[in-house]
């Protein structure tokens, strides 16, 4: 397994946000979460990616345990994620913003890191902004930044938070085709998202969270399917 | 990753410099000339003046180092500037040291003694890293007050042995044709000079190498940078670290011109960092120019406002508050912004090689 979660337990003071959760990930896998606001998903990555530590239970990373590793290891140790509300760089350029991935992420130097900066630009249709501030993108930009950024520090598991929030259904859909290349190039994926015909499009497994546990686990359709799982989503998903 | 699926695979380079830049270097290089030729036609006031500018703006390089970009907004370098100048002291007159020797010594104790400052004060975030850095500067004059040999609270002054022991000072007597006094401080200007020179060019070869990538990425978004692999810890610590070593150098240099030193001068935190901060954010906080160019305002602003006593500080600060509310990047961050410039270039760009209508 890439990913293995188990027994997961975060808690602030009384309020439980992540409550004995377990899952795996394998390979090139693509997972989708969904679930209420304040279900607790974007603590599961800090937990994953190392910005929380947790009250109890462990992560294991290829193997590895992850307990005690900062952030700036997890993203060594493969681990790529992108931000709900994007954080670029705003005074380094979107070419300077892949090259911080790539050179502390990976441990290149600038030289050897530019081909694969400029292929992953290229990839995200980022290419002819290269040498533009990251401030001046617009809202669909810099959310494809955040992903150039993250596979530019060599990601085997790519988090994604929120990605297609706020976009329009053109963007969207462009925005799908992209994620589906990074899978198809071997990229395991653990996707959250409110937009969740976006998140059918290319995941394998679907979990559904609520009040910090995993109600629901299975196959998309399936999950859907089910009664309590739309019972939580009546209001929110059509 | 493959690029498109029906593009031919196109090649990818770094550049830096650019045309500006690049005349930019042509004239930096024709200016250091100028500079260090003036000694032959200038007066003495205006070497005693530029002095004062070389080392107020190679201090405030060493800030913006470490507060525009490493995000550490120390208002306690003070202690390095006072550490630097009796350091010098106390090598020059007890330890009989030469004096262009001592210059790199203080380096090397503001150096050592970072690091257990940094062990108490990154301990502390934000306003309160900033109150502790204050606090550490005050225990270190406290201290240096209790040091006798070197005159205690009251302070004490080189003896004309000492400053006259600066290699250099017969041979610029004799090619000047001036005397003692005068060839100290074209001494001082020179070493000023080249301190400065080496302050430029430090803060920019670490701005250029994997390390200002970094600090550029902490500048913008602290959390950001640490999930794509950046040590912010270890980053903050060797700006903390090398910024002290600068700084105490420049002390060193700055009251090896004095010549007169106290506790309460050289841990002065209005001379050693409020202005300090005043030059560096009236520049553009977060650019390696904009430390230069406040400067040179802060210098004009002294060197023809300073007769006017209280109202030179009270336009010194309106100055201060305007820039911060209309300019928040400085006067250069105004100029760069508009015109896309740089003086320095820090900036790699994108270039790809291959002719079809794509450049970035």
């Amino acid at each position: 397994m890439l990913l293995d979660i188990a027994g997961l337990r975060k808690s602030f003071g009384a309020i439980v946000v992540a409550d004995d959760f377990d899952l795996t990930i394998a390979p090139s896998e693509a997972v989708g979460i969904i679930g209420p606001n304040g279900a607790g998903k974007t603590t599961l990555f800090n937990l994953i990616a190392g910005g929380l530590s947790p009250s109890a239970g462990r992560i294991r990373f290829d193997g590895r345990d992850l307990a005690g590793v900062p952030p700036q290891g997890r993203c060594r140790a493969g681990i790529g994620r992108t931000h709900q509300i994007p954080q670029p760089f705003e005074n380094l350029t979107v070419f300077e913003n892949l090259l911080v991935g790539a050179v502390h992420g990976r441990g290149k130097s600038e030289r050897e890191a530019t081909q694969s900066c400029g292929e992953i630009l290229d990839q995200l249709g980022l290419i002819k902004r290269a040498n533009t501030l990251a401030g001046a993108l617009t809202l669909l930009e810099r959310k494809r930044l955040e992903m150039a950024r993250a596979l530019a520090s060599g990601p085997r598991l790519l988090l994604l938070d929120e990605i297609a929030g706020g976009l329009t259904e053109g963007e969207c859909a462009e925005l799908v085709t992209t994620i589906r290349d990074i899978r198809k190039s071997g990229v395991a994926i653990l996707w959250i998202e409110h937009v969740v015909h976006a998140l059918l499009a290319v995941i394998d497994r679907l979990v559904v969270l609520n009040f910090g546990r995993k109600i629901a686990e299975g196959a998309p359709k399936e999950v859907m399917a089910r009664s309590d799982v739309r019972q939580i989503y009546i209001g929110i998903e059509a | 990753m493959e690029a498109g699926t029906t593009t031919p695979k196109r090649s990818y380079r770094i550049e830096t410099a650019d045309r500006v830049s690049r005349t930019a270097a042509v004239l930096a290089a024709l200016l250091l000339l100028v500079l260090v030729l003036l000694p032959g036609f200038a007066g003495r006031n205006l070497i005693q003046d530029l002095i004062f500018l070389f080392y107020m703006m190679a201090l405030a390089q060493c800030w913006n180092l470490l507060a525009g970009y490493a995000g550490l907004i120390s208002v306690g370098q003070q202690a390095f500037v006072g550490l630097g100048g009796y350091v010098l002291f106390a090598l020059t007159l007890i330890g009989g040291v030469n004096p262009l020797l001592a210059v790199p010594g203080a380096g090397i104790v503001a150096a050592a003694l970072a690091l257990p400052t940094a062990l108490i004060v990154f301990r502390l975030r934000g306003a309160y890293f900033a109150i502790g850095t204050w606090v550490v500067a005050e225990v270190y004059r406290l201290v240096f007050a209790q040091v006798k040999p070197l005159g205690g609270g009251t302070g004490t002054s080189l003896t004309p042995t000492v400053t006259s022991s600066v290699p250099g000072i017969e041979w610029i007597k004799t090619l000047f044709d001036v005397r003692t006094p005068a060839a100290r401080d074209i001494a001082s200007y020179w070493l000023a000079l080249a301190l400065l020179v080496a302050t430029l060019v430090f803060v920019y070869l670490v701005l250029r190498s994997r390390r200002g990538l970094a600090l550029g990425a902490i500048r913008d978004r602290e959390s950001a940078a640490a999930s794509l692999g950046v040590d912010i810890d270890r980053i903050k610590l060797a700006a903390y670290v090398a910024t002290a070593a600068m700084t105490g150098m420049l002390g060193a240099l700055i009251y090896l011109q004095k010549a007169r030193i106290s506790p309460d001068a050289a841990f002065s935190v209005l001379d050693w960092t409020a202005y300090v901060i005043f030059i560096t954010v009236i520049g553009g906080i977060g650019t390696i120019e904009g430390p230069v160019i406040g400067a040179i305002i802060f210098y004009l602003m002294q060197r023809y406002l300073a007769d006017f006593g209280a109202w030179y500080l009270i336009l010194l600060g309106t100055l201060g508050i305007l820039v911060m509310l209309f300019a928040p990047r400085g006067l250069w961050g105004l100029v760069a912004g508009r015109y896309g410039l740089t003086l320095f270039p820090t900036r790699r760009r994108l270039v790809v090689d291959e002719d079809d209508g794509n450049r970035p």
